[in-house]
């Protein structure tokens, strides 16, 4: 061949290769550029629903409710302005309410006097708590408008209430999310690490050349089972035995959970593990059994601190998938967010609810830009944990040379 | 001579149009099986039309109007605030029809005593005021509430409907879809939940409810809540801009057809009374 030609053809390959690769970096790098514009843009959002307005008579001395107590007067838990440093009870006024003060006539037929109504009704009672669309404010408006504050970092990641659609105040605290993410992967780690260490061990170490032949496709399989199965499985089976085992009034929990990201987590485990067992290089198994060591004493002192790094890393990235987890998780936690105490209690986790919820929050609103900013969170908490993998196969590779 | 022509152009016209219009439908996840199933025998009747349908949820739908990846929304709930104020941002107003009525229906484990309740009942059983059935007339035993995820139209509108717009109790399991929470209810001895009419199964059993502080117990099905007298319905809706109107409206008018009306009905569905 034309010696020409061939370098051009290995430098077009060249080109080729690089391009490629250019490319697939800068995808991660713009997904996640996009990923930290939209969930960072949460904060100092208005904590009151986007075009709403909430007001207050102007002689009320309160000035400003925290989105908390915004949710509580309107679930009627505060039912007193005295509870927030004013006076006499709350009365709530919503705009379906005008109809109850002013006649349709009076409102007109297109809403035209609407705006003066509200300003009179709000004018009228000291005790009102107005919550009307923006657009309806009158240009004179006589009562004092209520500043909720914005949507904070210390609320966001301290608050203990996820009710992104409540109105007129979403409250997005991402706490039970974040503990409920963290029990459930817990879980599912301890309960996967022992077992699938062990069927590695087996595996690598004891088992015949034919069971092994068997044994390690059959495993590989069910990572191969799609996670909606899993869920549905869970559903049927695990979750009316958690209930029944433990006499519990519900069988969705988080131990529910644990056990189906145990399963799920199980063929990484076992495959990574066996991976670095089986790479113990001969001559060392054979100078332990020579020294007259047991089969069992040469696993334990030889095989295992030998392999480590790739057990290590083989249990750090069970938990990468036990934390991204989606469908499976949705269908068997319970998903109530509230902060857990015990494993055995419902957990909704980070990814079911951006799962469920993003189909349905309104384009670019505050609860849209939550879903993101919780995504940012479970990009952190991978990204360590795969720093960590990194950090322990590369530091152990060093001592070793 | 000349009606024949006028005729042909009719014809040729629907044709050309028909074969322009495609229709893409796209939002809530209960109003879809309906909108195949009107699409389906539209299609069949009018052969040049084309229109697909997918689901995703109310919001999605809104939202694709908002870009203009669809014709036609479909939502369990009404345009929100936020959503209108955009598209009118947007330069774009909508369109709302109501195309059929949904009835939820509060279930329970078919062991459960219980078998009516009040608004004022449900509100605190949903609101976590009452814990135990044994408070509402039951067994001592735990009440486990289900409901679905926030996302869900059917959220809102049970919120709005029967809890008169409390929130719900942050103890409420959420459920993905509907099929788990009936698996969820009929496994769980204290459960309750609500479902669409035509999810209920032999596998929970439907409640009675009273909105007239128990004067008046009624029972789910189709001919009490044809005839208003059920409380808990709920309209579905399609909507579309006003600015393609013209395109959409021969299906819409199609889906509020004594024809499509009985599609509503065969899908389990409260067909709109006249």
């Amino acid at each position: 061949m034309n010696p020409f030609f061939k370098k051009f053809s290995e430098k077009f390959i060249e080109g080729l290769l690089m391009i490629s690769g250019t490319v697939t970096s800068l995808t991660v790098v713009l997904i996640v550029f996009f990923l930290f514009k939209e969930g960072i843009s949460v904060f100092n959002k208005k904590a009151v629903e986007e075009g709403y307005v909430i007001a207050v008579n102007k002689s009320n001395k309160v000035n400003s409710i925290s989105p908390e107590d915004i949710k509580n007067i309107f679930d009627q838990k505060i039912t007193s302005w005295k509870d927030l440093g004013g006076k006499d009870s709350i009365i709530l006024f919503r705009l379906e309410d005008i109809s109850t003060y002013f006649t349709d006539e009076q409102i007109g037929e297109n809403f035209e006097r609407l705006p003066a109504c509200i300003s009179r009704v709000v004018d009228s009672i000291p005790q009102i708590f107005a919550f009307f669309p923006e657009k309806y404010m009158d240009k004179n408006f006589k009562g004092k408008e209520i500043e909720a504050g914005k949507i904070s970092f210390n609320t966001f990641f301290g608050g203990k209430e996820w009710f992104p659609t409540a109105q007129p105040a979403a409250q997005l605290g991402a706490k039970p999310l974040i503990l409920g993410t963290l029990w459930v992967s817990l879980g599912a780690i301890l309960l996967a690490l022992p077992l699938g260490l062990a069927a590695a061990i087996y595996m690598s170490e004891i088992a015949k050349d034919k069971v092994r032949r068997v044994m390690k496709p059959l495993i590989e399989l069910l990572a191969g089972i799609p996670s909606v199965v899993y869920g549905f499985f869970g559903l049927v089976v695990i979750v009316p035995a958690i209930q029944k085992l433990f006499n519990l009034p519900v069988g969705e929990t988080g131990l529910a959970g644990s056990i189906i990201l145990g399963i799920m987590a199980l063929p990484t485990i076992i495959t990574i593990s066996e991976d670095a067992m089986r790479n113990t290089p001969r001559s060392m198994k054979e100078a332990s059994l020579a020294l007259g060591a047991s089969k069992w004493q040469t696993i334990c002192r030889v095989v295992i601190p030998h392999s480590i790094s790739g057990i290590t890393a083989a249990a750090i990235l069970g938990i990468g998938r036990a934390i991204g987890e989606t469908m499976a998780v949705l269908m068997v936690t319970g998903n109530a967010a509230v902060i857990p105490h015990s494993i055995l209690e419902p957990m909704r986790t980070i990814p079911a609810t951006i799962a469920a919820e993003l189909g349905e929050a309104p384009n670019g609103g505050v609860h849209y830009k939550a879903l993101f900013a919780l995504g940012c969170i479970l990009f952190v908490m991978t990204l360590v944990i795969n720093l960590t993998v990194e950090f322990i196969t590369g530091s152990k590779k060093y001592k070793k040379h | 001579m000349k009606t024949m022509k006028t005729k042909s152009i009719v014809i040729a016209l629907s044709l050309y149009a028909g074969v322009t219009v495609a229709q893409k439908l796209k939002g809530s996840d209960t109003v879809l099986p309906l909108a195949q199933k009107e699409a389906e025998s539209y299609m069949k009747a009018n052969k040049s039309a084309k229109i697909t349908v997918t689901g995703g949820g109310s919001g999605v739908g809104i939202s694709a109007l908002l870009d203009g990846t669809t014709d036609i929304a479909m939502s369990s709930r009404k345009i929100k605030m936020t959503e209108k104020i955009k598209l009118s941002d947007a330069g774009k107003s909508t369109k709302e029809t109501i195309i059929a009525q949904d009835a939820l229906a509060v279930v329970v484990n078919p062991a459960n005593k219980v078998t009516q309740l009040t608004r004022e009942q449900l509100e605190d059983i949903f609101t976590g005021k009452v814990k135990n059935w044994k408070e509402v007339g039951g067994d001592d035993l735990t009440i486990v509430v289900y409901s679905r995820e926030s996302s869900s139209g059917t959220y809102e509108f049970f919120k709005e409907h029967v809890m008169k717009n409390k929130n719900y109790a942050s103890s409420v399991l959420s459920m993905p879809a509907t099929g788990s929470i009936i698996q969820s209810i009929g496994q769980t001895k204290g459960a309750i939940g609500y479902v669409g009419f035509a999810y209920v199964e032999k596998e929970v059993r439907a409640l009675k409810v009273s909105f007239d502080k128990g004067k008046n117990f009624v029972a789910p099905s189709m001919v009490t809540a044809k005839g208003k007298s059920y409380p808990i319905i709920r309209p579905l809706y399609y909507y579309y801009l006003s600015s393609v109107e013209k395109n959409v409206k021969p299906f819409v008018d199609y889906c509020i057809s004594a024809e499509g009306q009985k599609i509503v009905e065969q899908v389990g569905y409260i067909p709109l009374s006249k």
